[in-house]
């Protein structure tokens, strides 16, 4: 540390206590139309949780899609400083980032839905790499976005009319194209633009039995586009991938097959998408597979397309103990953490909410250090799934070290942020402190002393303040959005033809589309010199 | 600058963004695009019952005062009332309404948005059923069913079926305006020969109008899009659509559940339903189940019929049926320009999209208990808040005499009924015309207002004037914390 005078910086007793950077959450989905579709649409999921209003913070509700302070102050108090909101349609990007701008305590941003866009679709069509760069480059900056979002390939147009794709080799309706050559294509265009964090991609047939194969085909399909160390795809929420079987009953683990493959190669990352026994809200911006679920539970259903771009759905959900499907479920996502020997490529994420909300993250770091502790959770669950299970077999216990990277200094750096997830020369002053002596404590034992300690920060501090102490907050502080400034050498012109192009697509001016200035509370662009 | 582009109508749901100003010495001259109802806001926004001065009730007058002084008076009553009503939202910015919200919170009252009397029973349908919707550009692009149920878009949203359905153009569906045009045309021709009728034969002519009981044309089952409306009277709307189903007054649910049943391939055992034979929805159902997109809009005509909820449980579940055999969508078709935005940020703060009672310190919900019209009628309220809406005009009898028994705040542009009534008036700059902000469709695509004149003088926004009041209001907490 430099420049830091002895007397006016305030000293904290941390002896005895673990101190890591502040945590970094690759894909929760805290912010925009879907989460607050759900919000909406479940007054029963906030009655029961309620925050009430303090001489510094804002009330609010959670309990699966908490408001936006409550959000904020949740995040903060288990030390995290950064989250990544990983669905934003362009067409409502403005919605995502006034409630990213209510979201106080943590720095966020958040990756625009392209893999479905018109203008991605007909580019690849063509061929024109170069063009479609430029135009994700444009689309990036224009809704203040931080990474290629893609979800279930060509899956999205297809639900335009309600239908879907069951392969990376399906041809998309009406557009002469395939999910294989929309990855492959998105994945150059990341290339060539430069973007600091991979694609990421939320795969085709997701959730379904089997769907394992199409995960290891996706993964090998942009093999040849590896890239040294630096990883070219990350498959999100990687659980909900990773089935084998051929039926809800004949539901397996696809775990082994899949962590053996990423042991082997180095141009994926995963995050886990764990699956908390809990009722939540599922989420996310692939239209048919909510459909499925709807039509699983009969639970209630929105769905949401938004023209040119995307869909959404929502149905909530519980994750039942006793359910073969859920805990083989709960059981993948644990195996896949576990199996992948390197923790620099699987990050801790519930895919919040759909996996359960991301407060349950001090449950999984137990789990993940404690052998003891998945024990206790196995003893409770179905007989099938449990006498299926991998874990028995698996003795590994995540190290401190090995948490650090899965929670923070890992996701930072497939994100590219360079100021998050360590703690040494220009890194931002974000730092969690949690009140386990490494030395003193076994947390193959003693999990439950973990459990609590990860739940409430001893310390949490956001650019050099103490936020949060003992897991209560102190001080409110607005966190930065941060976004991609793709500075191509040829952007498109703005011609007259291009805004009538604009007219055709979508219903809104060429001119209002943009997200301003005037959307981001705390601007924090980040610049980024492409290669077209 | 004489012309400015592009910018979005603060009037209506559909909130069009394309409309195209001509300025000329600060004023606005010429509106371009618009429907009348655009053109009547942006050329008529300065007219006489424009408020110009706050005011504030002095010996049963309103004079005029400064600006701080209302502000200062406002924020007494807020703090001194146990559980002050903060009511309206629906007409202006969303930026506003964030800090309405931040407000209720520290006064610890309740906070309402006009969703509460309009689209409230569509509201908790979706919580109970959800909602299968999309946004408008995905009906112009693939719509080829389009219906309206009690609503008369021709007249509360004139460009509605022109930019977004069936008269707009989309990737894989096409306008049906030149068809309209003639058919209008051959309307207009046949109503010429019927007058011609009428005088050669007296009194006794033969009407050639179509009558009620219509079976569906032949053109209902046209390649292209096709148009449907319900409703309890032959609108504008209905002479426009391919097929007018005339629906017997409140009994609506009827006839969706007998569609529902129908598009599950059940038979009926009955000759009609709400005035309609059972063969003619028969084939409406069949058009539903067989076309590539379907589109239901709905009006307050199905939400304040009788039934209210249940119709729209009814209407949610039909088209949410109709998804298992091929794509529909659903819309409430939202009336002021930005309640949808109203209904998003109280959701995003609170989880809840409308009254919202923090009089226990956190976020209450509970709609017939909590909201506006229910805290009036059981005389709780003791002051209100009322932000460019005029509940005086439009609530029930009763609650509009509590309403204004208590000290009543008013912030608004224009002079109302309301406003008349108010013990402290704040007059506001209009959003979308004199200062900016954000406004959400009707489908939730948010768009920017635009400033595109100066604001009369000494007159600021509504997110100005509830920030004042809002620090106004913890400078009183504070020094009433100190003194104690
Ligand atoms: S339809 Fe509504 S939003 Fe569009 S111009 Fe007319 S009043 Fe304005
Ligand atoms: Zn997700």
């Amino acid at each position: 540390m430099k420049n830091v005078s002895d007397h006016r910086a305030k000293k904290i007793d941390v002896s005895g206590m673990i101190v890591m950077p502040g945590g970094v959450d690759i894909h929760s989905h805290i912010a925009g139309s879907e989460v607050n579709t759900g919000r909406l649409l479940r007054p029963e999921d906030h009655f029961k949780d309620s925050e009430c209003k303090t001489s510094v913070t804002r009330s609010g509700v959670g309990y699966s899609i908490p408001s936006t302070f409550t959000t904020g102050y949740r995040y903060a108090r288990m030390g995290y400083t950064t989250v990544m909101n990983p669905s934003m349609p362009p067409l409502e990007a403005k919605h995502t980032h006034e409630e990213l701008n209510d979201i106080p305590m943590i720095d966020k941003a958040t990756y625009p839905l392209l893999g479905d866009w018109w203008f991605v679709l007909e580019y690849l069509s063509q061929g024109n790499i170069e063009e479609l760069a430029r135009h994700v480059a444009w689309m990036i900056s224009s809704t203040k976005g931080y990474a290629i979002k893609i979800v279930n390939p060509g899956g999205l147009e297809a639900w335009g009319f309600g239908h879907n794709v069951t392969s990376l080799d399906d041809q998309i309706p009406h557009f002469c194209i395939t999910p294989r050559e929309i990855i492959l294509g998105l994945c150059r265009v990341n290339k060539l633009l430069n973007l600091p964090h991979s694609v990421h991609l939320h795969t085709n047939n997701l959730g379904k039995p089997g769907n394992y194969a199409t995960a290891l085909e996706t993964m090998k399909c942009v093999e040849k586009l590896a890239n040294g160390e630096k990883p070219v795809l990350h498959i999100t929420h990687c659980q909900f991938s990773a089935f084998t079987g051929d039926d809800w009953r004949t539901l397996g683990s696809g775990a082994e097959e899949i962590a053996k493959y990423l042991n082997g190669h180095s141009h994926i990352t995963i995050d886990m998408g764990q699956v908390i026994f809990t009722d939540t809200t599922t989420m996310t911006a692939d239209g048919p597979f909510q459909f499925g679920l709807y039509g699983l539970t009969g639970n209630k259903w929105v769905n949401h397309d938004v023209e040119t771009e995307t869909s959404a759905g929502i149905v909530p959900f519980h994750y039942r103990k006793k359910s073969f499907a859920h805990a083989t479920q709960w059981s993948i996502g644990l195996e896949l953490a576990l199996l992948v020997k390197d923790p620099w490529k699987i990050y801790m994420t519930t895919d919040h909410p759909n996996g359960g909300p991301f407060t349950a993250y001090p449950k999984i770091v137990a789990w993940l250090t404690s052998k003891k502790a998945r024990k206790a959770t196995l003893k409770k669950i179905n007989p099938k799934a449990r006498s299926r299970s991998l874990l028995p077999s698996i003795d590994r216990e995540l190290g401190f070290y090995e948490l650090a990277i899965m929670t923070r200094a890992g996701q930072a750096k497939a994100l590219g942020l360079k100021h998050k997830g360590h703690l040494g020369v220009g890194a931002d002053a974000d730092i969690a402190v949690y009140n386990v002596n490494p030395h003193k404590t076994d947390p193959s034992k003693e999990y439950k002393k973990i459990r609590k300690a990860f739940k409430h920060a001893a310390y949490t501090i956001k650019s050099g303040r103490v936020v949060v102490k003992n897991g209560e907050v102190l001080t409110p502080v607005e966190g930065a959005t941060i976004w991609l400034d793709v500075k191509v050498s040829d952007p498109f012109k703005v011609t007259a033809d291009m805004k009538r192009r604009f007219r055709e697509y979508w219903t809104v001016e060429y001119d209002n589309y943009p997200v301003t200035d005037h959307y981001l509370e705390i601007s924090q662009p980040i610049p980024v010199k492409a290669d077209v | 600058m004489p012309y400015i582009e592009s910018v979005t109508c603060p009037v209506c749901g559909c909130l069009c963004d394309d409309i195209r100003l001509r300025i000329e010495a600060g004023k606005i001259v010429e509106v371009k695009n618009g429907c009348a109802m655009c053109e009547s806001k942006f050329l008529g926004y300065c007219g006489e019952h424009r408020l110009s001065k706050p005011l504030l009730r002095k010996n049963g007058e309103l004079v005029e005062v400064s600006l701080n002084e209302a502000v200062k008076k406002a924020a007494e009553i807020l703090t001194e009332a146990n559980y002050p009503l903060l009511y309206g939202w629906s007409s202006t910015s969303c930026e506003a309404t964030r800090v309405g919200l931040e407000l209720a919170e520290e006064v610890g009252g309740v906070i309402d948005n006009t969703s509460t009397v309009c689209h409230g029973p569509s509201v908790l349908s979706v919580q109970d059923i959800g909602i299968p919707s999309c946004t408008l550009g995905q009906v112009r692009h693939r719509a080829d069913l389009v219906i309206y149920w009690g609503c008369d878009p021709w007249s509360a949203h004139p460009r509605h079926i022109e930019r977004y359905t069936s008269f707009s153009e989309g990737r894989f569906e096409k306008s049906e305006w030149k068809g309209y045009l003639s058919k209008t045309k051959a309307l207009i021709v046949k109503k010429k020969i019927e007058k011609a009728l009428k005088r050669v034969f007296a009194r006794q002519a033969p009407s050639l109008s179509p009558s009620v009981r219509r079976e569906p044309p032949p053109t209902l089952f046209k390649q292209g899009r096709k148009m449907i409306v319900v409703d309890v009277r032959r609108t504008r709307s209905a002479e426009t659509a391919d097929y007018f189903i005339q629906v017997e007054p409140n009994k609506d649910y009827e006839l969706l559940e007998a569609l529902r049943l129908l598009v599950r391939d059940e038979e009926l055992e009955v000759e009609e339903v709400a005035g309609i034979p059972v063969a003619y929805l028969e084939e409406v159902a069949d058009l539903m189940i067989r076309c590539n997109f379907g589109a239901l809009f709905f009006g307050l005509g199905l939400t304040m019929s009788r039934g209210k909820m249940r119709n729209i449980d009814a209407a949610l579940s039909l088209v949410r049926d109709l998804n298992t055999r091929t794509k529909f969508t659903i819309m409430p078709m939202r009336g002021h320009f930005n309640v949808s935005g109203a209904d998003t940020v109280f959701t995003w703060q609170t989880g809840y999209p409308y009254a919202v009672d923090f009089s226990l310190c956190y976020p209450r919900y509970n709609p017939g208990e909590t909201s506006a019209v229910d805290v009036l009628l059981r005389g709780e309220t003791d002051a209100s808040l009322i932000v460019a809406s005029d509940p005086v005009s439009n609530f029930p009898r009763k609650a509009a005499e509590h309403l204004v028994k208590n000290p009543l705040i008013v912030i608004d542009p224009h002079m109302n009924a309301t406003a008349q009534m108010g013990d402290v008036v704040i007059p506001s700059a209009l959003v979308g015309v004199e200062v900016e902000g954000t406004a959400y469709r009707m489908d939730h695509v948010p768009l920017p207002l635009k400033k595109v004149v100066e604001p009369p003088e000494g007159l600021i926004s509504d997110e100005e004037i509830l920030r004042k009041i809002l620090s106004e209001v913890r400078k009183i907490k504070t020094g009433k914390t100190e003194e104690s």
